[in-house]
């Protein structure tokens, strides 16, 4: 990293103007004036830096303001706010292809997107950058003498077993407040009949709701819950320092695989910009194997490989869900298994 | 007033024209029909699709104590999932009020129990749109259900531009097949006339028969006019042949009794003014009686040159005879008549067209070069070409130059006190050309006389 | 000598006929075919002059018929057609020669001798005066013991003197006799050949004696 001034601010909804939340704002200077390209995203800044750092290296004279959101924010801000961003990147898939499909993005064209296979981008709108499974993370500590749970029917015997070992002490998305905790949950519920067991065992023992997989994670490590069930591997994987406190796990029954995707809204002011931003991220994501978001192992040939890999289909599917009484109903039945009185 | 059209003057150019033309319209008719066909199978299947998708959704529709419950199923959007990511958009209403979905969205009208269609602009782009409503009850309360279930057509777009390729693939391809068709046709309609052609141009100039060629019905009628008119030449060719023979006939008798009998007459009187007037009597019947001849021969010969009948021709023997024939008539000027030839020398030719040339040259030789002097003939073989050459010691010809003897009628200035009408020269080189050969007139180079050379390619 | 005439056109034929008369031969006239064959059949003729168009046919059908029948007189066609169709037919007919109407006398009597001396060879008709003979077909003058060979122009102008020993032969008749019509020649002209014919009879006691004023004169023993 050169001299490159990197000023870090944190803001914490600062502007009432807003009626999106901000969870962090970075500002990535550039050393010459140029464009500004503006970021909303859901990835979290420690893991999104190296990616912006080397986008400025290859293009210098752009600066980035980075502004970190939740996946919900997101669709507040493009839509309801109508605030000017240049890239939304999100890991909620949904999301970003009703903002496509309602006509809220641009469309793009280089050799870097006519190069993803035809499954990774939708319209030429929405570009999948990585393909991300959802894990289980476990407590060292709290399955030590335990056998590892392989699938969600394993945690679920784990669970009824030792009731009192994991009481109050299971964290999973609060899909009410997460657009990627419901993505998740609901492609889960429509891929089997266990999912909605698992979310009346976890139901019955007091779990924790959490907005983000960073914080499930760390909790996990640190030993105040147990299991974090339904947490972005990627992030997982890319805490290093704390794998010797948990345990990451594919489920074999079948694992949600998800593609982080980008979308150039139509408000922005530097399409241009903003197209050179979503070459890097798939040339460095997908052809030059830096693996930062790629849980290991998952390539485009272990998808057809291994069967228990279930991507989520980058297509017309995912709007169903984010119909408002579908949404509305899945809420209910969620509620109702997750929240149990007393 | 030009005529902006001209009609293509070969029948095979014409044929192939309209054929190619015949093509070019079926082809397009073609592209139209198949692509007209494929726009409305994707559509129907589009249709089909959004029907299906609005009818599982209106499936999952029921009443749920007192409330409407719609559970709208993955499949429904899934299943429009198609190559090109077309958008989709939906909208559910209960008694015409929106209950779920894009409020905006217009439905499809006519919309019942069976499925509506419709193609209408949203968002800025075309939609198709498929409406399926149901009633349901909510105690006791009937309230009507309508799904709208739409879908841009990128996909239509896309099949479409596809099958427009394969289709003009297929017009081009179509036409391609169908004008090398077409060229063959008139190729082989114009080789049926050219085998008549070649028929009747193979056959050589004194093959007047009829034409007896396989040709195509169609082309009959022409064999019957062309053997009509073959019969017809054949019939004029052998009247101007016998008049000819007539002409010479009716001319020559007579002229022969006055001669003959001036000349007995001659050999009786006596007094020297008779005998002056006899002798100019014969020298004019002489001089018509050689034009006359002279001029049906070059009547004969221009009939024969015209159409050439071509045989092998020994020159050596033809020639020699001719001058032992002749030789009586330059004994009665005591002239030497030689004659030397180099062997056999075959030619192609009329061997009756050859043979009044040669003698024509020999008469003038005879009849211009003055008595007591020698006329040489040689026949040698020079390169490719038999070339005959004759020299006398006469007058020669006039120094203004030979070359314009051979037209008709010229004589040398110098001849005038000879009895010739001048179409000796003019023959013998008519023939010379018929045969592809050549007449030289000149000098003998060195001394007094004439040097004619006849030469004939050689077989 | 005997000919038959085979000739159509009486004018012409009487000419003809008048010709070789005066000049001693003996002739018949037939005036078609049939004639003609009825001729032949009964008598030998020493030449047949042919004419080729006649009432009855064609000349060419005489003459092959003559041929097939083993008759093989000498024949000389006259044609008044156009020599270029003609002449093969008529030769390959058989004929020996032919001669297109109209035609000069001499030539007539040049071909006739020239066939008959083919045909018949030498010494057949000579005529006599004293120490010489003249032998008008080979065209030879026998003087004494040497034979002398004739040009055609000495032999015709001995002729005329042989067949009128005697006579006073003017310088006219013997220019109409030697040279053709179309030449213009001088009566002059023919005192070259008298004076060869002269040295061909000298030393013998036959002589050519100018009679001035009037011509020549044969004289004989």
């Amino acid at each position: 990293m050169r001299t490159l001034i990197l000023s870090l601010a944190l803001t914490l909804l600062a502007l009432p103007l807003r009626a999106y939340e901000v969870e962090e704002h970075v500002r990535f200077p550039s050393e010459r004036a140029g464009p500004e390209l503006r970021v909303i995203s859901t990835a979290d800044v420690d893991l999104f830096t190296p990616f912006i750092l080397g986008f400025q290296a290859r293009n210098p004279g752009i600066s980035v303001d980075y502004y970190m959101v939740s996946s919900s924010e997101i669709e507040i801000a493009l839509t309801e706010d109508g605030a000017q961003f240049d890239l939304a990147i999100s890991s909620a898939m949904d999301q970003q292809l009703r903002l496509a499909n309602d006509g809220l993005v641009q469309s793009y064209r280089s050799t870097a997107t006519a190069s993803l296979p035809t499954w990774a981008r939708w319209r030429d709108r929405v570009f999948a950058f990585t393909q991300e499974p959802a894990a289980i993370v476990l407590s060292r500590a709290d399955f030590e003498g335990l056998p590892l749970p392989r699938t969600r029917q394993d945690l679920i015997t784990a669970l009824r077993e030792h009731p009192e070992r994991f009481q109050g002490r299971i964290g999973t998305y609060d899909v009410r407040e997460s657009g990627l905790g419901y993505l998740f949950a609901t492609q889960d519920g429509r891929s089997s009949e266990t999912f909605w067991r698992l979310t009346q065992v976890i139901g019955g023992l007091g779990p924790r709701l959490y907005c983000c997989s960073s914080d499930m994670i760390e909790d996990t490590a640190s030993g105040r819950i147990a299991v974090a069930y339904n947490v972005l591997g990627s992030y997982a994987q890319a805490r290093e320092d704390l794998h010797d406190r948990i345990h990451v796990i594919a489920p074999e029954d079948f694992t949600t695989v998800l593609m982080r995707t980008v979308v150039i809204p139509v408000a922005a002011e530097q399409p241009a910009a903003a197209g050179l931003f979503i070459d890097h991220l798939i040339e460095n994501v997908w052809f030059e194997d830096s693996g930062r978001f790629a849980f290991p192992g998952i390539t485009s040939d272990s998808l057809t490989e291994n069967a228990s890999l279930r991507p989520i289909q980058l297509g017309p599917g995912l709007l169903v869900y984010l119909d408002r009484l579908k949404r509305q109903q899945f809420m209910e039945e969620w509620e109702a298994a997750m929240v149990q009185p007393g | 007033m030009r005529r902006a059209f001209h009609a293509p003057r070969s029948i095979r150019r014409r044929l192939t024209l309209q054929l190619v033309t015949g093509a070019a319209l079926i082809a397009l008719v073609l592209f139209v029909i198949v692509f007209n066909f494929a726009r409305q199978i994707g559509s129907e299947s589009q249709d089909r699709i959004l029907a299906a998708s609005a009818a599982s959704i209106l499936d999952e529709t029921s009443v749920i104590s007192g409330r409407i419950a719609i559970d709208i199923p993955y499949s429904a959007f899934s299943m429009l999932d198609n190559a090109s990511d077309d958008r989709v958009f939906y909208r559910i209403t209960r008694d015409g009020a929106g209950l779920t979905g894009y409020d905006d969205l217009p439905a499809a009208a006519q919309a019942g129990a069976a499925p509506g269609f419709d193609t209408v602009r949203f968002r800025g782009e075309d939609l198709r749109v498929a409406t399926l409503s149901r009633r349901l009850s909510i105690g006791g309360t009937p309230v009507q259900i309508a799904v709208t279930v739409g879908q841009t057509r990128d996909a239509l777009a896309d099949v479409l531009s596809r099958i427009l390729r394969v289709t003009v693939i297929l017009g081009i391809g179509f036409f391609a097949a169908s004008a090398m068709l077409a060229v063959l046709a008139g190729q082989s309609t114009a080789n049926s006339l050219r085998r008549l052609a070649g028929s009747v141009s193979r056959r050589g100039p004194q093959d007047l028969r009829p034409v007896v060629a396989e040709v195509p019905s169609e082309m009959r009628p022409l064999v019957a006019s062309l053997n009509s008119l073959i019969a017809r030449l054949s019939t004029a060719l052998t009247r101007t042949e016998d008049f000819i023979a007539e002409a010479a006939h009716r001319v020559r008798t007579p002229l022969a009794t006055v001669r003959a009998h001036a000349e007995n007459t001659l050999r009786r009187v006596d007094k020297e003014e008779n005998r002056v007037a006899l002798r100019e009597m014969i020298r004019a019947i002489d001089e018509s009686s050689r034009a006359a001849g002279q001029l049906l021969d070059h009547a004969m010969v221009s009939i024969r040159a015209d159409q050439l009948d071509l045989s092998p021709v020994a020159l050596n023997a033809l020639v020699g005879e001719l001058v032992d024939r002749l030789r009586p008539v330059a004994d009665l000027k005591d002239m030497d008549l030689r004659y030397r030839g180099d062997g056999p020398l075959e030619i192609l030719g009329d061997p009756i067209l050859i043979q009044n040339a040669v003698r024509n040259l020999l008469d003038n030789a005879i009849k211009y070069a003055p008595a007591d002097t020698p006329i040489r003939v040689t026949l040698t073989h020079q390169g490719r070409s038999a070339v005959l050459t004759i020299q006398d010691e006469g007058i020669g010809f006039p120094e203004s130059g030979a070359a314009h003897l051979t037209g008709r009628f010229a004589r040398g200035e110098n001849a005038a006190g000879v009895i010739g009408s001048g179409l000796g020269l003019t023959i013998a080189d008519e023939v010379a050309r018929a045969h592809h050969g050549k007449l030289t007139v000149a000098n003998t180079q060195g001394g007094p006389g004439a040097c004619v050379r006849l030469s004939f390619p050689l077989r | 000598m005997r000919f038959l005439l085979v000739e159509d056109n009486r004018q012409l034929a009487s000419a003809i006929l008048d010709r070789l008369a005066i000049d001693g031969h003996v002739v018949d006239h037939a005036e078609d075919l049939a004639t003609a064959e009825e001729y032949t059949s009964t008598t030998d003729y020493d030449l047949i002059l042919l004419d080729i168009m006649l009432p009855d046919g064609d000349g060419r059908s005489f003459l092959n018929a003559e041929r097939a029948r083993g008759k093989n007189t000498p024949v000389i066609v006259l044609t008044a057609r156009s020599e270029v169709s003609d002449r093969v037919g008529a030769l390959d007919m058989g004929a020996d020669d032919y001669i297109a109407k109209p035609f000069d006398f001499s030539e007539l009597e040049a071909r006739c001798r020239a066939v008959l001396r083919r045909r018949t060879g030498t010494a057949t008709n000579t005529i006599r005066f004293g120490q010489v003979a003249l032998d008008a077909l080979a065209g030879t003058l026998s003087n004494g013991s040497k034979v002398i060979e004739l040009r055609n122009r000495e032999l015709r102008l001995l002729e005329v003197f042989f067949g009128a020993p005697g006579q006073i032969i003017p310088k006219s008749k013997l220019v109409d006799r030697l040279f053709s019509y179309d030449e213009d020649v001088s009566e002059n002209a023919i005192e070259v050949y008298v004076g060869r014919v002269r040295r061909h009879l000298e030393g013998s006691d036959v002589s050519i004696v100018t009679v001035r004023g009037l011509g020549y004169r044969l004289a004989v023993p």
